[in-house]
C-alpha cells in the first residue's frame, strides 16, 4: 500500500472517532483515501474536509476536548498553520494524533521530501513550554503501527502525538500488514466535556490561567509528565553497532538510505553502525551517550541543514566528534554521497 | 536476488503502473518490494518515473542512484538514466521517438518497438504491458502468473475483463524484444 493510504486505513482501524484535514501535497492521499473509504459506514468514524488547516486543528481541539480519538494530517506549510492550535491542545492537555508528511521549506518551498521540520516537531513550533511525543516512521509498516501506538500514547499522557513522516514514506508503496479493526471507545474520560450528567463534576477545558502561580503549576505538571515520557517511551533501533568504530545517526526515510550506505561501507571494511531514533521526542539520549563512548566519530544524516545533529551533540556531550551531512530543498541524498561524507568528515576528519 | 529497476517515460505511458504491477507481482511471489514514484508536478505528456525494487531480502533504501535495470520510454529518460545503469546491468528502450541509441558498451542493451506493436494490437493502452513482457523475457525474475495476479491488484475490478488482452500484450512483448548489445 501507499504510505499515506496505509496511514489513513490505520486511523480507521485504530478506532478513531474523527479525522479533520485539509489537502496538501504530498499528504493529500490521506484525506482522499478517507473520503473514498467513507468510514462512517464501517465504524462510525467522521471525516471532514475543513475550510483550512486552522479550522481543522481547532476541530481536533474540540473533538479531543470531548474525549474523542481524533487525528489530522498535513504537510509542512499546513502544519505551520496548525501550530497555534497544537500549542493550545498541549496546554489544555488533550490527546490527539497529528501527522506531518514533511516537504521542503521554508515558506511554500517545494513538494519534494524533506526532514526540515525536525525542530518544529521536537522543539515546539507553537509557543510555550510544551512537548509533543514525536514518532518517526521509516517504513509504510511503521506509518501504520505508529497511528495505533500514537493514540495509545496520546491517551496515556493526555498529550498530542506527532507522526513525523515525509514525502518518501508518504508516496512510496511497500508491503504492509494491517492490524485488526479496533473498536471505537465508548469511554467518557473524567477530563472530557461530555455534558454534566448526574454524578459528573463540571469540566472546563482551557489553556488559560491568568494567575502566574496557577500557570506555573500547569507548567510543572507538564514538565513532570514529560519526564515520565522520557523515562518510559524512548524507542530506537541499532544496526551493526556491536563491533562498530563509527556511527551513523539518522531517522525516518533517511535512515533507510543511510542503512544502504552502511552496507556499502561494511563491504569496504569500514566498521560503521547505525542508530535510528524511532521517537524523536523522547530522544534516545542514553543510548547515544553510551554508544558514543566507543565510537571514533558520529555522522548524522538528515534531509535538512542540521537539526537532529544538535540533539546528538547534546547526548554525546563532547565524548566523540559529531558531524552532520545533509541534502535539502527536496533533494534526497544518495547512499554513495553519505559514504563519501563519512569518509571525509569522520574518518578523514 | 535483488532487482533494482527505474522505469521512466512520458506521463500517460503507464510508467507508474508498470512499476506497481511488477511490485504486486513480487508480493504474489513472496518477495520484498518497494515502489517510489516521482511525484513532482507531473502531468500527461510530462516526464514521470518510478523506482521499483524486488528482493529476497529486506529493502533498505527505496530511493537509488544506480539500477540493475533501466526501462526508458523516451529520449529525455534515456539521457537521464543511461548513466545510472550499473556496469553489466540492463537498459531497455522503446524505439519509437528515440533520436539516438544508447552509447554505453559496458551494459546490456535491448530495444522494443512496443508502441508499433500496440498499434497493431489496436490498443495503445497495452503499450506498457508489452514493455513488461519484454523485460520479463530478458530478466525472468517473476513468474507470469504472479505478474497477472499483480495486474489484477492494480487494475480496477471493472476492467478485469481486459486481463486476457494484457496477458496477450505481455506475450507479444516477450516475442518482439531485441538484444542490441551485450555488455563487454
Amino acid at each position: 500500500m501507499k504510505g499515506n493510504e496505509a496511514l489513513a486505513e490505520a486511523a480507521i482501524r485504530a478506532g478513531a472517532d474523527a479525522y479533520f484535514g485539509y489537502p496538501i501535497t504530498p499528504q493529500s492521499e490521506v484525506i482522499e483515501y478517507l473520503m473514498r473509504e467513507n468510514p462512517v459506514d464501517r465504524t462510525g468514524m467522521q471525516v471532514l474536509q475543513a475550510e483550512s488547516e486552522i479550522a481543522a486543528i481547532n476541530m481536533v481541539y474540540g473533538a479531543a476536548g470531548c474525549g474523542k480519538r481524533v487525528m489530522t494530517s498535513s504537510s509542512s506549510p499546513g502544519v505551520s498553520l496548525k501550530m497555534e492550535g497544537i500549542s493550545y491542545i498541549a496546554g489544555a492537555e488533550l490527546p490527539c494524533v497529528l501527522v506531518n508528511v514533511v516537504r521542503a521549506g521554508p515558506g511554500l518551498g517545494t513538494i519534494q521530501p524533506s526532514q526540515s521540520d525536525y525542530f518544529q516537531a521536537v522543539k515546539g513550533g507553537g509557543h510555550g513550554d510544551y512537548k509533543m511525543i514525536v514518532l518517526a516512521p521509516a517504513t509504510v509498516q511503521e506509518s501504520v503501527d505508529y497511528v495505533k501506538l500514537g493514540f495509545e500514547l496520546a491517551f496515556k499522557y493526555r498529550n498530542p502525538v506527532m507522526i513525523l513522516s515525509d514525502g518518501i514514506i508518504g508516496q512510496m508503496m511497500e508491503k504492509v500488514e494491517l492490524f485488526e479493526q479496533q473498536p471505537r471507545s465508548k469511554e467518557e474520560p473524567e477530563w472530557a466535556t461530555v455534558g454534566k450528567k448526574e454524578g459528573r463534576d463540571s469540566v472546563i477545558v482551557t489553556s488559560l490561567q491568568l494567575q502566574s502561580e496557577e500557570q506555573e503549576k500547569v507548567n510543572l505538571r507538564l514538565q513532570s509528565k514529560y519526564r515520565e515520557v522520557e523515562k518510559n517511551e524512548v524507542m530506537y533501533e541499532t544496526y551493526n553497532c556491536e563491533d562498530a568504530e563509527y556511527l551513523f545517526a539518522a531517522f525516518g526515510s533517511c535512515a533507510r538510505i543511510t542503512r544502504k550506505a552502511m552496507e556499502m561501507a561494511r563491504k569496504k571494511g569500514i566498521k560503521v553502525g547505525l542508530i535510528r531514533p524511532q521517537t524523536l521526542y523522547p530522544f534516545p539520549v542514553d543510548a547515544i551517550s553510551e554508544l558514543s563512548e566507543r565510537m571514533k566519530g558520529i555522522l548524522t544524516v538528515e534531509m535538512n541543514a542540521g537539526q537532529m545533529v544538535e540533539d546528538v551533540r547534546l547526548a554525546v556531550n563532547g565524548k566523540t566528534p559529531v558531524e552532520h551531512f545533509g541534502r535539502f530543498g527536496g533533494v534526497i541524498p544518495s547512499p554513495e554521497e553519505i559514504l563519501e561524507a563519512l569518509e571525509q568528515k569522520i574518518i578523514g576528519g | 536476488m535483488t532487482e533494482e529497476i527505474i522505469i521512466a517515460g512520458f506521463g500517460g505511458q503507464g510508467v507508474l503502473s508498470m512499476g506497481q504491477i511488477l511490485c504486486y507481482g513480487g508480493v504474489m511471489q513472496g518477495k520484498e518490494v518497494s515502489w517510489m514514484p516521482s511525484y513532482g508536478p507531473e502531468m500527461r505528456g510530462g516526464t514521470a518515473n518510478c523506482t521499483a525494487i524486488i528482493s529476497d531480502e529486506q529493502i533498505s533504501s527505496p530511493v537509488l542512484n544506480e539500477f540493475d535495470t533501466a526501462i526508458v520510454l523516451n529520449q529525455p529518460s534515456m539521457d537521464k538514466f543511461e548513466d545510472a545503469v550499473k556496469p553489466g546491468g540492463l537498459l531497455i528502450y522503446e524505439e519509437n521517438g528515440m533520436t539516438r541509441k544508447p552509447e554505453r558498451t559496458d551494459i546490456n542493451v535491448c530495444s522494443i518497438a512496443a508502441y508499433d506493436e500496440s498499434v497493431r494490437m489496436n490498443n495503445t493502452k497495452v503499450f506498457n504491458m508489452i514493455v513488461i513482457g519484454g523485460f520479463l523475457k530478458v530478466r525472468p525474475i517473476l513468474e507470469l502468473s504472479n505478474v497477472i495476479d499483480g495486474l489484477k491488484k492494480v487494475l480496477p475490478e471493472r476492467y478485469h475483463h481486459l486481463v486476457p488482452l494484457n496477458e496477450e500484450a505481455i506475450h507479444k512483448g516477450m516475442d518482439i524484444i531485441k538484444s542490441e548489445h551485450k555488455a563487454d
